[in-house]
């Protein structure tokens, strides 16, 4: 009961805020928390980020490893993507099998890098129909402070710039970066009070009702986009997200990953 | 969706593979009331794709712990059927299917009244008897009116349909061979008053593109209401009185 006293609360205090324009940070709407990419700090890996959004914290591994193709897509190499929300990174996550969540989060974060066409499947046939490259994606979430969708995203398309297919470990030939064609960026907004926020933190995402994910790629088209949460939203709206992530996601391109 | 591997031609004088125009949706058939153990049930076609909705509740939450104070909870569990697809699916729920059933359940929750029914629950169960893209979709149309015959509160009914890209044109309801090779896949969900609860999108589109296909699928959701609206009314008014649940004939009648 407390917990749903509490939510109330801050329910209504940062509805208050809202109607004032204003968020509890000082933040304008459509504002993001500072961003800081690092990419490359697990050698273990064959492409890693660690990206920071405000105090959330996400650490992306990339493995890659040869295995074998999917019958109807002989020649083309294969994308895994998963996310692990550990119980280190917020009192709400549990140890045990992924939730409904944690699905989601490794989906969306899947749809952004195989829809933009980010990675060139083909580049990573080694013998059509029987061995190609496979590419783990692996999201680990260190601190949830809020926007696990952007910063996992971001965290995603860092590491696989940056990574190597580890082709002589297999004797393959030489390691090779892995091609990379595109670069999605994953750009999220809640709605609550009549206004739409950016880049959410906790107790926002905690408040909303509807939350809209939109990525775009590097021309400015739209790759994928997921609403959540129980509430509605106008077509107006999703229209003016659209154009406010578009416009994000390039910044956030040219000055986090230099395109 | 990128990179075709055959290269098909998705029109023919301007028609699609099965003779329906871009704006078109596939044929559909719905049924109110199919199942008797069930609180309330609805039956859909929609072209090839068959789903089964079933609705049981208010009821007592088990566990216990997933209660909530204030309000119902809704729980929606989408299934496809083995056979349901080309080659045999593994039963069971995979990740895909925990997606589906969240942004399902997601779709439907903003138009549950669910504060009537305290510490309770509303289950959804939707089974994919056979599927041909879209069972997303037709899973959500039939749970929707799956609900109006349980007789749970609801603000509106909610109608539910996706709009794609084929051979660079925005199309209405993409059938499976359009779905596996179009660029771009955009399922809705929406009230008849036009606020929309389900979004998703996978491929490529510009933003320009990305209006126009949510106009279009906005346009398959106003047919599909009037669907839904069409097949909850004759079910009810060709009911006696005293065998109509009174929430199901005040909404008939509000709808009429």
């Amino acid at each position: 009961m407390s917990d749903v006293v509490m939510a109330e609360i801050r329910k209504d205090y940062l509805y208050h805020l809202v109607l004032k324009g204003e968020r509890a940070d000082g933040r304008v709407f459509d504002e993001y928390r500072d961003i800081d990419v690092e990419t490359g700090p697990i050698r273990k890996a064959d492409g890693s980020a660690r990206v920071r959004l405000g105090k959330t914290q996400v650490m992306v591994g990339v493995k890659i490893q040869p295995g074998e193709p999917f019958s109807d897509t002989p020649n083309k190499g294969v994308i895994i993507t998963n996310a692990e929300l550990v119980p280190l990174a917020s009192p709400n996550f549990e140890p045990g099998p992924p939730n409904e969540f944690g699905i989601e989060l490794a989906r969306v974060v899947d749809r952004g890098v195989r829809e933009s066409g980010a990675i060139d499947l083909e580049a990573l046939c080694i013998t059509p129909g029987e061995k190609v490259w496979i590419v783990f994606i692996d999201v680990h979430i260190l601190d949830d402070c809020g926007n696990l969708m952007d910063a996992s995203s971001l965290g995603a398309i860092a590491a696989l710039m940056t990574a190597k297919v580890p082709a002589a470990q297999y004797n393959l030939g030489e390691d090779y970066p892995l091609p990379v064609k595109d670069v999605p960026v994953a750009t999220t907004a809640v709605e609550f009070g009549g206004a739409t926020i950016f880049d959410p933190d906790t107790d926002e995402e905690s408040v909303a009702d509807t939350k809209l994910t939109v990525i775009t790629t590097a021309d400015g088209s739209v790759c994928g986009m997921q609403k959540s949460g129980p509430g509605f939203i106008s077509q107006d709206h999703i229209y003016r997200i659209v154009d406010i992530a578009c416009e994000r996601a390039r910044e956030i391109r040219e000055k986090f990953l230099e395109v | 969706m990128i990179g075709m591997e055959d290269k098909v031609s998705f029109f023919k004088d301007g028609l699609r593979l099965d003779g329906r125009r871009p704006d078109e949706l596939r044929p559909i058939k719905m049924e109110v009331g199919v199942l008797a153990r069930a609180d309330g049930s609805c039956y859909m076609e929609m072209g090839d794709n068959r789903v089964i909705a079933a609705v049981y509740g208010p009821r007592e939450v088990h566990p216990r712990h997933l209660q909530e104070a204030t309000r119902a909870i809704v729980r929606y569990r989408y299934n496809m059927a083995s056979f349901s697809v080309e080659e045999r699916k593994r039963p069971g729920p995979d990740r895909r299917s925990y997606e589906v059933s969240k942004v399902s359940r997601e779709a439907l929750e903003p138009v549950i009244l669910t504060s009537y029914f305290p510490k309770s629950v509303v289950d959804i169960f939707v089974e994919v008897l056979q599927a041909d893209a879209g069972t997303r979709t037709a899973g959500i149309n039939a749970a929707s009116v799956a609900l109006a015959d349980a007789g749970i509160p609801m603000k509106s009914l909610i109608s539910s349909c996706a709009a794609g890209k084929v051979d660079g044109e925005i199309v209405l309801d993409p059938m499976k061979i359009e779905d596996n090779l179009g660029e771009a896949d955009v399922p809705i969900a929406m009230t008849p008053g036009g606020d929309i609860t389900l979004l998703q999108m996978d491929g490529r589109l510009t933003p320009e593109e990305f209006r126009r296909a949510l106009e279009l699928a906005k346009t398959g959701c106003q047919q599909i209401y009037e669907i839904q609206r069409k097949v909850l009314i004759d079910r009810y008014s060709s009911i006696s009185g005293s065998e109509c649940s009174d929430e199901a004939s005040a909404l008939a009648e509000e709808e009429i």
